[in-house]
Formats: structure tokens, C-alpha cells, sequence
């Protein structure tokens, strides 16, 4: 008995040294991410917060001042509240434009039809040369006499505007050069169509349910995760918005589209304003937290999920 | 019953009656006339006029990229360039300045950038690889605690915009002295990446659990299961990631910005946004699509080759968790 118990003890004693040995070498895999995080990340999150409360040009020692950073931002500078205009009027047309495309095409490419491996490399394609590459065609796609867009126009008898160079068409421009990354949520709305079960749809058919019934729902439904997951995504990025308007206008014309980001950079590294760059950055931050969060409160008024056990 | 009885062949006459009205369908299609046909014509019309909308500016980038100079700045505009100027691809690399600025290299600017951007980008994909797999996998199969909270954490930093820890970060590599090297392109991504950790995690889930206990009895260590098991069952995704990452390091612009200064150390996305030939007055449209299209033109081919792996990589991404 007083054997067996011992062997018990030692068991125990066993089973709690492999668990820790476990915890260790899980926490060696981890290590990369931890440290990563606590240095590029973490780190610098607070510098960030910290500088923001300081003015700094780098070449002098920094000096406190305190919250006038976040005041003359909403006070004295005119261009942030430009910038803050820009990317909001960016945000809420071009992310529900281009969830309505990517969504309509994903459903057209899911139904049985042809060659639809091509159409898909169609429509991502544009998604490989994003950025810069990309926003080099089409400043020359946009250009006022020489461009593809107003020759185009004119065929048809419309004299285009000049695009890039106007400022009530300017911002116009970047969304619609926008669309033509569409193709990143729409293969993510591809794969989420791909997954949804078949038998809902038998089962409706059975009962006599016509293709806008079988939309309505089921498909729309049942893909309200993903459409969740792009529009954050779509928003998040949106927001961040920074290598279009730099190559394509740099800020012009006349602010029209400084959009946050880009605003931030000057004010960081043409400026050399740190302290006021890390105050705007964490209204940036601000701003996505602020949104992603009511997002996922508003999410539970029309996300469905079907099984929420994990 | 009998209120049954007598409704019934009253829908009946109705349903006839309808039957026998005009029938805008039968008028337009005759009786040969099919739902199915229809839908598929609409659904092919809008994909071909989108796919005309989606293909037209590198219709533009060829197009402008073969034209003569004369060409490029006559409106309206060539169609089709006449002759076509493959000539303009050697142009683009021979005149590949930045600038009017010497850069003090012993090969052509443009060759230099893409050696640079090549380094960054082959460093990328096998530093992401290897630090998300790493990590992806002691969170997918692997018990500590923490974990939850560790896992949550590493989500919401995909939340952070890089402009919050743009500033801090400039200012360590500022004072390590690492400016205008690139030393901050190529560490910070040995450290992970939460959205590629995500997707690995995800993936290695999938492959179930009884491998591992196997070759625990056998006496195999997480590192023996993590390489010789896991990584090689998880090639597709992996090339997803790799593919991902290829794409991603290619095309980055904001970081090589604020840490490289002089021309020699530019990436191709720098290049091309300082595209300038000297002694030049107007852009020379031509060559700058000639040079935009060699520059995209790798990212295309991979991205053709691994194209079932890349979508393949998508699918990975589960919603509900």
C-alpha cells in the first residue's frame, strides 16, 4: 500500500516534470514572437505614447509639453482635419463599393461556369502589382490629354475631367483606382462560398425556393463571418491608406486627398515632427480600435455563426 | 370538405387562365425558351465587360511600354504602337537613374535595385516562414499556459497600425546606427508575423493530433514532430504563406522609404516612384511602363505558377474562430 502510494507520488511528480518541460520548450517555439513583439511592437507602442506628449525634431532633446500635440491637432492644424476628411470620405465609399463587387463577382465565379479559374486570375491579378507599380499605370491611365481614361471618354463624346490634377475629382480617382484591387476580398468570398454546405441548398430547392430566396437566405446568411472579416479588414487598411496618394498626387491638389497616413509621414520624416507624428498615429490607432470594436458589437445584430462550440 | 372541394378547382381555372394570357417570355424566346440560358448570358456579359475593365491598364503598360517616344505624347493616343519598341526594355534598364545624382556603381542602377530588392524579399519569405511556423506551432499543438491569452494578443496586434511603432522604430535603428542599411528590413521579420502565424495555426490544426502522439511514444521531440512531421504535411500552406510573403516583400514601399536614403541602397519600389531619365524634360511615359512592367512581371510569373497553392492558402482562413 505505502509502495503503491509512492508509485503514485512519483507518477505524479513525473507527469508535473514533463507538463513544465512542455510549458519550456512551447514557450522556446514562442520566443521569436515574444521577443519580437516586446521589442518591435510592444516597445515601441509605449515610446509611441510617451513621444506623443513631447515635442521632439530629433536633432534637439526632446522637451514635454504635455497634451498640446493632441490639442493643436484638433485646434491649429488644418491639414489634419483635411486629412481626417479625406480618409473618412475615402473609407465610406470605397469599402462598401468594393464589398458589393467582390462579393457580386465571387458569386457569379461560384456558379458553374466556365473558365473560371481564368476569371479568377482576372480579377486578382491586379491584387500581385498593387502599390506602388500599380499606382504608377494608373497616373498615367489618369493623365489629362495623354491618358487611356479621357481619350476613352472623348470616344463617347465626354471630355474628362483632369483627374488627378482636380481637386473635386482627385479623391474620385484614388477610389476607383481602389476598385481595381477587388479582387482581394473577392477570392476570400469565393473560399467562404465554396465552404457553405450544400444541403441547405437542396433542401430549398425541394421546397420550391428560387435563386433570390436561396440568396437571401441562406448564401447571405451564412457568409455574414466573412463579409465581417473582409469589411474589418477592408476598414483597417483603408484607413492606413498611404503608398496610392503618395505616388499618384502626393497630397494634392490643394490637400484634396492627404489622406491620414500620408500626412503622418510628412509630419515625421519631412517635417521631422516625432513627437506630433506618434500623437496623430495613436489617434490613427484610436480611430481603427474605436471602429473594429464597435464592429464586433454590432456583430452580434447580424453575424451568424453556426457553430459556436470552439 | 366541402369548402375544400369547391376551391380547389377555382385555383385551378385561374392558374389556366394565366397560362393562356400573354406571356412575355414565350414572346420573346419562343417556346424553346430556357431560365438557364439567360442567367448564363447575363452572367457571361458582366464577366467579360469586367474583365475588359480589369485588363485595360496593363493593355496601357504594354501598350505605352513598346511605343516610340514620338508616340507617347501625341493625343489622341496609339492603340496599337507602331513599330513596337522592344528597344525600350533595354532603354529602361541602361538609363535606370535615379535623378541626376551619381550614384557610384560599377553596374546599371536598375540592376543594383533588383539584386536589393531580391535580398530583402528572399530573406523575407524564408524569415516568415520559418518564425510564423515556429510559433504557429506551439500554439496549434502544443499545451502551456497562457496560451489563450498569448493567442488573442498576437490577433489584436494585427489591429496596430505600423505608423503607431513607424516612429519608435525609426528612432532604434537611428540610434544603433543601422539608418541606410539594411539591417532593419531584414531582422524585424525574423520575429514572426501575426496574420502568417494565424493562417499556419489554422492549418496546422488540421492535421490530427495522433501523428504527434505516435511519434512522442516513439520518443521524438517537439522539434523532431514540428520538422520532420508537421512541415512537411503542411507544404501547401506553407507555399500559400511563401507565396504571400514573396508578394508582400516585393512590393513593400513604406518601409524601405524611411530607412534607405542613398540612391545605391533603393529598392524597385523606390526606383520606380523616382523614375526620372536625366536630361529629360517630360516623363518618358514609355519607358517608365517598360521599366514598371519588368518590375512586376516576377510577382506575375509566381504568382501564375502557384496559383491553386496561393487560393489553396486562402481557403485556410476559418471565420468562425
Amino acid at each position: 500500500m505505502v509502495k503503491n502510494s509512492l508509485l503514485l507520488k512519483n507518477r505524479k511528480e513525473s507527469l508535473r516534470k514533463l507538463r513544465m518541460r512542455e510549458t519550456l520548450t512551447a514557450f522556446g517555439f514562442i520566443s521569436p514572437w515574444l521577443i519580437g513583439f516586446l521589442v518591435f511592437t510592444g516597445g515601441p507602442i509605449i515610446a509611441s505614447l510617451g513621444l506623443s506628449f513631447f515635442s521632439w525634431k530629433m536633432l534637439t532633446p526632446p522637451k514635454f509639453i504635455g497634451l498640446t500635440n493632441y490639442i493643436n491637432m484638433f485646434t491649429t492644424d488644418q491639414l489634419f482635419k483635411t486629412s481626417i476628411g479625406v480618409t473618412a470620405t475615402y473609407v465610406l465609399i470605397a469599402v462598401p463599393i468594393a464589398q458589393v463587387i467582390a462579393l457580386g463577382l465571387a458569386i457569379l465565379l461560384n456558379q458553374n461556369i466556365r473558365l473560371s479559374s481564368f476569371w479568377r486570375t482576372v480579377f486578382y491579378v491586379p491584387a500581385i502589382i498593387s502599390g506602388v507599380a500599380g499606382a504608377v499605370i494608373w497616373r498615367w491611365m489618369y493623365h489629362n490629354e495623354l491618358g487611356m481614361i479621357n481619350n476613352l471618354l472623348s470616344m463617347v463624346g465626354i471630355a474628362g475631367p483632369h483627374w488627378l490634377y482636380d481637386k473635386q475629382w482627385a479623391l474620385m480617382a484614388l477610389i476607383i483606382k481602389s476598385l481595381w484591387n477587388v479582387g482581394v476580398p473577392m477570392v476570400i468570398y469565393l473560399a467562404g462560398l465554396q465552404g457553405l454546405p450544400k444541403f441547405l441548398y437542396e433542401a430549398a430547392e425541394i421546397d420550391g425556393a428560387g435563386e433570390f430566396v436561396k440568396f437571401k437566405h441562406i448564401t447571405l446568411p451564412l457568409l455574414t463571418p466573412v463579409i465581417f472579416f473582409n469589411v474589418v479588414m477592408a476598414i483597417i487598411g483603408g484607413i492606413q491608406t498611404f503608398s496610392e496618394p503618395y505616388v499618384m498626387t502626393a497630397g494634392g491638389p490643394q490637400n484634396a486627398t492627404l489622406f491620414l497616413g500620408l500626412h503622418l509621414y510628412q509630419s515625421a520624416f519631412s517635417y521631422m515632427k516625432m513627437g506630433y507624428a506618434s500623437a496623430m498615429a495613436w489617434i490613427m490607432f484610436a480611430f481603427i480600435l474605436g471602429l473594429t470594436i464597435l464592429q464586433f458589437k454590432l456583430a452580434n445584430k447580424w453575424v451568424y455563426y453556426e457553430n459556436t462550440e470552439s | 370538405m366541402a369548402a375544400n372541394y369547391s376551391t380547389s378547382p377555382q385555383t385551378m381555372s385561374s392558374y389556366s387562365f394565366l397560362k393562356t394570357g400573354f406571356n412575355l417570355r414565350t414572346f420573346l424566346f419562343g417556346n424553346r425558351f430556357n431560365p438557364g440560358l439567360i442567367r448564363q448570358t447575363i452572367s457571361y456579359g458582366i464577366l467579360i465587360t469586367l474583365t475588359i475593365m480589369f485588363l485595360l491598364p496593363f493593355y496601357w503598360m504594354i501598350n505605352t511600354a513598346l511605343k516610340p517616344s514620338d508616340q507617347v505624347f501625341t493625343a489622341p493616343p496609339t492603340w496599337v504602337p507602331n513599330p513596337p519598341m522592344w528597344k525600350n526594355f533595354t532603354d529602361a534598364i541602361t538609363n535606370s537613374y535615379v535623378g541626376n545624382q551619381d550614384t557610384g556603381l560599377n553596374m546599371l542602377p536598375i540592376v543594383r535595385y533588383a539584386l536589393n530588392t531580391t535580398i530583402i524579399t528572399i530573406n523575407g519569405v524564408v524569415a516568415t516562414l520559418f518564425s510564423s511556423s515556429l510559433v504557429a506551432y506551439a500554439f496549434a499543438r502544443m499545451r502551456f499556459p497562457g496560451k489563450k491569452i498569448l493567442f488573442l494578443g498576437i490577433l489584436s496586434t494585427l489591429m496596430i497600425p505600423f505608423a503607431v511603432v513607424m516612429v519608435p522604430q525609426f528612432i532604434i535603428w537611428n540610434k544603433l546606427g543601422w539608418l541606410d542599411t539594411f539591417l532593419p528590413l531584414l531582422i524585424p521579420h525574423w520575429f514572426g508575423s501575426a496574420y502568417n502565424i494565424f493562417l499556419l495555426r489554422q492549418f496546422f490544426m488540421s492535421i490530427p493530433m495522433d501523428y504527434d502522439e505516435s511519434a512522442i511514444i516513439d520518443g521524438a521531440t517537439h522539434w523532431d514532430i514540428f520538422w520532420k512531421i508537421i512541415l512537411p504535411l503542411s507544404r501547401p500552406a506553407l507555399a500559400a504563406v511563401g507565396v504571400f510573403a514573396f508578394v508582400f516583400f516585393w512590393n513593400d514601399f513604406l518601409g524601405p522609404l524611411i530607412i534607405l536614403s542613398t540612391p545605391k541602397n533603393f529598392t524597385l519600389t523606390m526606383y520606380l516612384t523616382n523614375f526620372t531619365i536625366p536630361y529629360m524634360r517630360q516623363t518618358p511615359w514609355n519607358l517608365y511602363m517598360a521599366a514598371a512592367l519588368m518590375i512586376t512581371l516576377p510577382c506575375m510569373i509566381l504568382f501564375f505558377f502557384s496559383q491553386k497553392i496561393f487560393m489553396k492558402g486562402i481557403t485556410i482562413i476559418d471565420f468562425k474562430r
